[in-house]
């Protein structure tokens, strides 16, 4: 087991917008959490990467580690765990390459140009843009850096949310066939979407998150033929 | 014209120190969201620590112990100056401005002025109030160029200012610690999942803003030997001014703005009686801003306060 989480309760001010979720993912799986608006898809990341506080009670183990004794920085740096956050948050600033450099600041390895290069290679549009701010770079481009920037950063589980906003169907495949690629070279992908029947067609399992709960688990095979999870997330 | 090249020369070393302050400046407040008006303060801290670390050096090679030619003490007095006050950045960082983060700016912007106020009357408290005398290092020369006088100290001013400005460049552009502070810079929220930590950064802002701070005490205290704890007051305002004309993120727009503060000054105090100096240059300051409301240079940031 890679990643076990265990009562995971977080509130914001008053609201709490996670209600004590379990879930787990074994090394090498690809596992979404689906969800509508609100359910509590993006805190579950942001719980995980450490950069909202989780509620007492709540346990979350990553390799045999205690992740609560974990900053945010840390869980990067010495954990390899990296997260796409919504929204992507690249560095507009910022160039396609610092961007990507800036991505391996706490790696000490000397895998860091070879990675580098991988990115550049699974992307060509951004080999093309290496000098091009970040800011200026299209909807797609943007989320191939942000892509990519996990992908040098951690090395072990990237944790993705809603990765298709925004992207015409033919750069989501770029975006999705590329994501496979990275699994298929060991690194474990948890992701969130609203996206329902994308995310079960790309993850082997799924876990169906509402209002702060985990109401349902299993193989993407049977949740897409759930009667519940298609009335309710596959438009019937 | 002679006495405008002579205005010159003075102009480059009075905006010196104003470049080098207003770098600190310019980068907590690019880089932390934060004015930290206890800058100026450091200044006056980096030039006493230097006094310090002078005697110290000169007692050590009047014994023998140490020999070393003036230039070498006047280097190592810079050098270890802003190491030591570099210390004094950061803890000001760690004591002041830390505990305060996510709390109202203007809890933090008065944590500056409240410091300020700590430093200032901390010195007195120390160290008395009968005023400092810099100790000299090294002996003026004067040299006369097609009428026009400077001095060797002129000459290490300028240029040791010019060196740390371009140090500074360099290190934001070309390093990976400066790579973040940009990053930071942009959107400071996010940076943590770079595997950046905001206190580390925040941490070196800070003591390379407060060593460049303690490199324009030392310089000034070369031209103007005689220091008292308050010096720092008006030097910190006007370079926060130029800070805040040279852009967000820009050395190279601190710098400039700095030494164009120099010159308006010397310039303005030229052709006016010098009591009507600041009236005049800082009447002009306000119209360049009025034209350039952002600045010379200067980069975005993003709005977003939280992912
Ligand atoms: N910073 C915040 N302050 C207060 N409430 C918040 C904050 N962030 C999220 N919430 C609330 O927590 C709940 C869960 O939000 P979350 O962003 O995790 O949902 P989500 O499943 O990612 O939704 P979406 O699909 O729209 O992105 C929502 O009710 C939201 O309003
Ligand atoms: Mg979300």
């Amino acid at each position: 087991m890679l990643l076990s989480v265990e009562n995971l309760r977080v509130s914001y001010d008053q609201i709490r917008a996670l209600q004590g979720i379990s879930f787990e993912i074994d090394e090498g799986e690809i596992v979404c959490i689906i969800g509508a608006n609100g359910a509590g898809k993006s805190t579950t990341l942001l719980a995980i990467s450490r950069m909202v506080p989780a509620e007492a009670g709540t346990r979350m183990t990553y390799m045999d580690k205690d992740l609560l004794q974990y900053s945010a920085d840390k869980v990067v740096s010495q954990l390899a765990i990296s997260h796409v956050p919504e929204g992507r948050r690249l560095f507009e600033n910022l160039t396609v390459m610092e961007n990507l450099r800036l991505a391996c600041f706490a790696r000490k390895d000397d895998g860091v140009r070879r990675d580098v290069d991988r990115v550049l290679s699974i992307f060509p549009r951004l080999a093309e843009r290496e000098h091009q701010k970040a800011g200026t770079l299209s909807g797609g481009e943007q989320q191939m850096l942000a892509v990519g920037r996990a992908f040098v950063s951690g090395r072990r589980l990237m944790l993705l949310d809603e990765p298709s906003m925004g992207l015409a169907p033919l750069m989501m495949k770029g975006v999705f066939d590329a994501l496979r690629e990275i699994n298929q070279e060991g690194t474990t992908i948890l992701l969130v979407e609203q996206n329902a029947q994308l995310a079960l067609q790309f993850a082997g399992r799924g876990y169906v998150l509402e209002n702060g709960h985990m109401v349902l688990e299993g193989k993407s095979a049977d949740l897409l033929a759930d009667d519940g999870v298609k009335q309710a997330y596959l438009g019937g | 014209m002679s006495l405008f090249l002579q205005n010159l020369v003075n102009a480059l070393q009075w905006g010196s120190f104003y470049a080098l302050i207003a770098l600190g400046y310019s980068m907590v407040y690019s880089i932390l969201m934060l004015f930290n008006f206890a800058h100026g303060d450091i200044f006056m801290v980096g030039a006493y620590i230097g006094v310090g670390v002078a005697a110290v050096l000169l007692a050590a090679s009047a014994e023998g112990a140490l020999a070393l030619p003036p230039w070498a003490i006047l280097v190592l007095t810079i050098l270890l100056a802003m190491v030591l006050t570099s210390f004094v950045g950061m803890l000001v960082e760690r004591i002041g401005y830390r505990p305060l983060r996510g709390a109202p700016r203007a809890s933090a912007a008065i944590t500056g002025l409240m410091i300020g106020i700590i430093l200032e009357t901390g010195n007195l408290a120390l160290l008395g109030a009968q005023r400092i005398r810099f100790p000299s290092l090294i002996d003026t020369t004067v040299y006369e160029v097609a009428g026009v006088f400077i001095t060797n100290t002129k000459i290490i001013i300028v240029v040791v200012a010019l060196l740390l400005a371009a140090g500074m460049h360099f290190f934001v552009h070309k390093t990976k610690w400066g790579l973040a502070m940009r990053a930071m810079a942009f959107d400071y929220v996010a940076v943590p999942l770079m595997g950046v930590s905001v206190n580390g950064i925040a941490a070196l802002t800070f003591a390379l803003g407060s060593a460049l701070a303690a490199a324009a005490g030392i310089l000034y205290a070369l031209a103007y030997p005689v220091l008292d704890p308050y010096m720092g007051i008006v030097f910190g305002w006007k370079a926060f001014v130029a800070a805040i004309l040279g852009g967000r993120v820009s050395v190279m727009g601190a710098t400039l703005a700095g030494f164009l503060l120099g010159f308006i000054e010397i310039f303005v105090a030229m052709i006016f009686p010098s009591t009507l100096r600041d009236l005049i240059a800082y009447s002009i300051v306000l119209l360049i801003l009025i034209v350039r409301p952002h600045g010379f240079f200067g980069e975005p940031y993003s709005a977003r306060l939280r992912l």
